[in-house]
């Protein structure tokens, strides 16, 4: 058998690409083909798990409960009610924070009842006026990190409160300040427990695996049934989404601990809890910042989306901007977002990253300044805040909270924008789309539309044979297996197709744009700032302007998704260059390069195992935005998974559709760091 | 373990009435969960009907749901009511969550609803395609609508297709057009929006899903006249679906317990019948005058008195 294949991997390439050609001409297209279609096996696979659902949620373990409203017991499941138990108690902790931010009752209410919140009219919690929070948070500012952070509070306070977005914001932080240090312990704390054990770290592999390449759309159903709609549930949808990544930094940052420090640890005498706490989290602290960072990314990013299953605030507000297309106000709403992301991420890192001065020796105005100051900030503004009810009349104080619609707003501009650019370039654009999709889209579509089902496996595990041998070719296969056995394997070539249009497109611009901007430190410092704002920024933005452009088309979902897989393409072309070694580039000098020699040569082979591994993302947020590019119209997978919101068999439906772009997104992950770590082994990295 | 978990309820609701105990009939002081959706109407009609409520001194409390989820989520009492349920988008949904069991039919509004194809006003106008707003002119003028991805045919931009499946496919195909007309499916309401103001904007042809009562009614929107619908037209009926939609009812849903924790409410609720002059008043004040949602209701509700106020009695 070994004889008949190839020595050289080029040769070996060859051979698969005619046996896949050969296979596409030979097999004829018919339902009953096995080779052409796989049956579809797993068909009643959604209906299961939907039946389990269904079973777990409302019939397993019957108990009594009391309706006090009725007054009459009524049977319900224990799953039910622990999970809905779970609900309150997370629903509470969000509700306390709000009343906090923005006053009202549901605490009280919490500690004594609804009727006695109705005979008191006291019993209200007041919201804490804008200038106050802002105040102090500016003060938390310059406590952690000094003027430069309290200027940035500073401006982003100003900016959510003058643009009259105070209210939503307050509520979306209020979410995202119980959801993000839920993720963040949570992560810790299972990252812990996989450096630990081993079985744990097996288990937890593939789970986190699906959790960061599944579809957020598709496990909304789940938590709604499961949970119930609300805050809580969206909390719920954004901790499940923002976990993942948590735990794999802490794991490589435990893992990354020298043994020296641990024996150094134990050589003192330290007990388990000691060397978890004293030892291992602080030298880790690098990998765990940058997990926190990331937390904080994805719960804002999840922002909108978790507010289809009823987290109020900026996202909820942004989908009905949205759908009055009124772009100008989604924007200022999107930046809102961005701004709470980033005053967060900062807070949180200076607070991380605090010096302890162990030789204090001073006065105890020096000792307690910033609670001083807090505090002086605290009353000062508090002060303001009644002053402003004799300043301004109208019944609005303006030093209180600037109401929604009082607020200034750019949105004439901005829509003007959008009004001048489809007036302008619509029938320029015309021409383009049109050649776009008669001779690259439809074509594309069709041939991938066309490949037979077995021959997309003899391509798909002949490239993991290649690259991985049996091992990659057999994981590979097992992913796509799956797939074919489902019922939407003809969605999933769809889905497989503008994925593919848009990763290449998306590379070739992240390639370019990445390689120019890493020439210089500034340009470089400069891009990733934009990266990290564009990928909080909601790209759900992004799909009114591309429809009124190129109309409801395929073109419309793949600017969009290009729009947002670029990021990820240029931030690790960036890395990638930044972080060739200085030693290196002396050398190439010394031997007389050019700037072009010295980039092909020197540093696109040694940035481009990162570079590959940066691909990897794209073609993770390729797919999570070719889903969202459902909402402009396709027949891929997506287009099922909104579907799904609706189906009977919503939850089965939808959680197995999700399962299919996650493992879409595996194979070719496997794919790419597999060939990833063997170049970096070649390169000594 | 039953008898342990009775015990425990038995204490905690004895200790709850100890400490509140309401009068018998009364509405629970418990709030009413009202969803908001996406579009200007029904977010004003959320806040009008929660005033309503709350002018009766009951306590309401808003929360954002998926048009389509939501009755899942009234089926679990998570949600109270539904006060907007568009017959053929959200029938499916409505219907299917009640064969599980745990929503009830609330009534129905005045307002008749017509859910169709239609061209922007400026088609007529402009007399794009002469002889619409009949079906049979569409006949000759495929190429009035075609897009880039139509393959020369004429386009009819569908809602998604959890709206309502391949209907509109089998109508073209039951009306002979499907030789000159092909159906796209929209992901949602915004891509039709987007659609019809870009479309506006150079007045070009375009044939897109809508419905009345809607914002668009302002600015003129014609729904094509098709072959009048009668019961088993369609494909899933036996028929060969030529013919267009029936005048649609808007519903209003809610939870099972909500007639038993609110008996005053739940009357007032399903007495609520508001007529498409009422909806149209409540989408305008938004979309068109600007304010918020919330003043929108509060101003709708002040200058209305004579149409609500009957229905708490």
């Amino acid at each position: 058998m070994s004889y008949l294949i190839p020595r050289s991997k080029l040769a070996q390439f060859i051979l698969l690409v005619v046996v896949f050609l050969t296979l596409c001409f030979a097999i004829e297209p018919s339902e009953t083909n096995v080779l052409w279609r796989f049956p579809a096996l797993f068909a009643g696979l959604p209906g299961a798990i939907n039946g389990f659902a269904e079973n777990l949620m409302y019939e397993w373990f019957p108990v009594e409960v009391y309706d006090p409203d009725l007054e009459e017991y009524e049977t319900s499941a224990l799953v039910r009610e622990l999970t809905r138990g779970f609900s309150r108690s997370i629903l509470f902790c969000i509700e306390l924070i709000r009343d906090i931010l923005l006053g009202g009752v549901k605490t009280i209410v919490a500690f004594t009842s609804w009727d006695f919140v109705d005979e008191h009219e006291w019993a209200v919690w007041p919201a804490l006026p804008w200038t106050v929070v802002s105040g102090a948070s500016i003060v938390m500012g310059y406590a952690l990190r000094g003027t430069g952070l309290a200027l940035l509070t500073a401006l982003a306070t100003a900016y959510i409160a003058i643009f009259g977005q105070w209210e939503p914001a307050m509520e979306t932080l209020s979410f995202v300040l119980i959801a993000a240090p839920v993720s963040c312990l949570l992560g810790m704390g299972l990252g812990t427990a996989a450096y630990k054990s081993v079985t744990t770290e097996t288990i937890l592999k593939p789970l986190l695996n699906v959790a960061q390449t599944m579809p957020h759309f598709s496990y909304l159903i789940p938590v709604m049934v499961f949970f119930g709609v609300g805050d809580h549930a969206g909390a719920i949808a954004t901790i499940i989404f923002a976990t993942p990544p948590m735990i794999r930094l802490t794991l490589l940052g435990l893992k990354r601990v020298p043994a020296e420090v641990v024996e150094a640890g134990s050589m003192n005498g330290c007990t388990n809890r000691q060397m978890l706490y004293k030892v291992l989290i602080p030298t880790a602290r690098r990998d765990i910042l940058i997990g926190t960072n990331q937390v904080i990314m994805q719960c804002l990013a999840m922002a909108v989306i978790a507010s289809f299953i009823g987290a109020k605030g900026l996202g909820f507000n942004l989908l009905l901007a949205l759908n009055q297309l009124r772009i100008g106000q989604a924007l200022e709403l999107g930046i809102c977002i961005v701004l709470i992301a980033v005053v967060l991420d900062k807070l949180s890192l200076a607070w991380a990253n605090r010096q302890t001065d162990y030789f204090p020796d001073e006065s105890f105005f020096r000792r307690h300044q910033y609670r001083v100051m807090f505090l002086a900030v605290f009353g000062l503004c508090l002060l303001l805040s009644f002053l402003g009810n004799l300043v301004f009349s109208g019944g609005i104080n303006y030093f209180y909270l600037i109401p929604h619609n009082q607020g200034i707003t750019t949105e004439p501009f901005w829509q003007s924008g959008v009004d001048w650019m489809v007036e302008n370039w619509y029938h320029g654009l015309q021409a383009f789309n049109n050649r776009l999709i008669l001779d690259v889209l439809m074509p594309m579509k069709t041939a991938f539309l066309g490949m037979p089902v077995s021959a997309t496996f003899v391509l798909i595990m002949g490239i993991g044979f290649i690259i991985g041998g049996l091992r990659s070719a057999v994981i590979v296969g097992g992913f796509l297996l799956f797939i074919a056995f489902t019922e939407w394997w003809d969605r999933a070539l769809i889905t497989a197709y503008m994925t593919s249009f848009a990763v290449i497109v998306s590379a070739i611009f992240g390639l370019v744009i990445g390689s120019l901007c890493a020439q210089t430190s500034l340009a470089s410092r400069a891009i990733l700032i934009v990266c990290d704002t564009l990928q909080t920024f909601p790209s759900f933005i992004y799909l009114i302007p591309v429809i009124m452009l190129f109309g409801v088309t395929d073109t419309s979902v793949l600017l969009a998704v290009i729009v947002y897989a670029t990021i990820p393409a240029i931030r690790y072309t960036v890395e990638g260059l930044r972080s060739v070694p200085a030693t290196l580039q002396d050398a190439a000098s010394m031997s007389g390069v050019n700037r072009m020699q010295r980039w092909v040569k020197i540093e696109m082979p040694l940035a481009f195992p990162h570079i590959m591994l940066g691909l990897n993302q794209t073609v993770v947020f390729a797919l999570f935005m070719v889903i969202i590019g459902a909402m402009i119209g396709t027949e891929d997978l997506g287009q099922y998974i909104l579907k799904a919101l609706s189906d009977k068999n919503g939850i089965g439906n939808g959680l197995v559709l999700g399962l299919c772009v996650a493992f879409i997104g595996l194979a070719v992950d496997h794919l790419i760091h597999t060939w990833a770590d063997q170049k970096k082994a070649v390169l000594g990295m | 373990m039953k008898k342990l978990t009775r015990n425990i309820a038995v204490a905690m609701s004895l200790s709850l009435t100890a400490v509140s105990s309401p009068a018998m009939a009364a509405d629970s002081s418990k709030p009413i969960v009202i969803p908001t959706h996406n579009w200007s109407s029904q977010v004003v009609m959320a806040y009008v009907i929660g005033g309503i409520f709350e002018s009766m001194g009951n306590n309401v409390e808003y929360v954002p749901a998926d048009t389509q989820a939501v009755y899942e989520a009234i089926r679990n009492g998570d949600v109270t009511i539904s006060h907007e349920v568009w017959q053929s988008t959200f029938g499916a949904s409505f219907y299917n969550a009640m064969q599980k069991g745990g929503i009830i039919d609330a009534g129905t509004h005045a307002a008749m609803t017509l859910e169709e194809m239609g061209v922007p006003q400026y088609v007529i106008d402009d007399n794009l395609c002469p002889g619409l707003p009949k079906w049979e002119a569409l006949a000759n003028c495929p190429e009035v609508f075609a897009t880039a991805d139509s393959g020369g045919k004429g386009r009819w931009l569908e809602g998604p297709q959890s709206w309502h499946g391949n209907q509109m496919p089998e109508r073209l195909a039951g009306l002979g057009l499907d030789d000159k007309y092909m159906v796209k499916f929209a992901g949602s309401a915004d891509a039709l929006w987007a659609e019809l103001e870009s479309a506006k904007k150079d007045r070009r042809g375009v044939i897109t899903f809508n419905w009345t009562p809607n914002f668009t009614d302002a600015e003129g929107f014609v729904f094509i006249e098709f072959p009048e619908y009668f019961d088993g037209c369609r494909v899933g009926d036996g028929g060969n679906g030529a013919c267009g939609s029936p005048k649609g009812w808007l519903k209003k849903a809610a939870n099972y317990k909500f007639p038993k924790t609110h008996p005053a409410a739940y009357t007032a609720f399903s007495k609520i019948s508001f007529t498409s002059t009422d909806i149209g008043q409540m989408a305008a004040l938004v979309d068109i005058e600007k304010m918020s949602h919330q003043d929108a209701a509060k101003k709708w509700l002040s200058a209305h008195e004579d149409v609500w106020k009957p229905f708490t009695e």
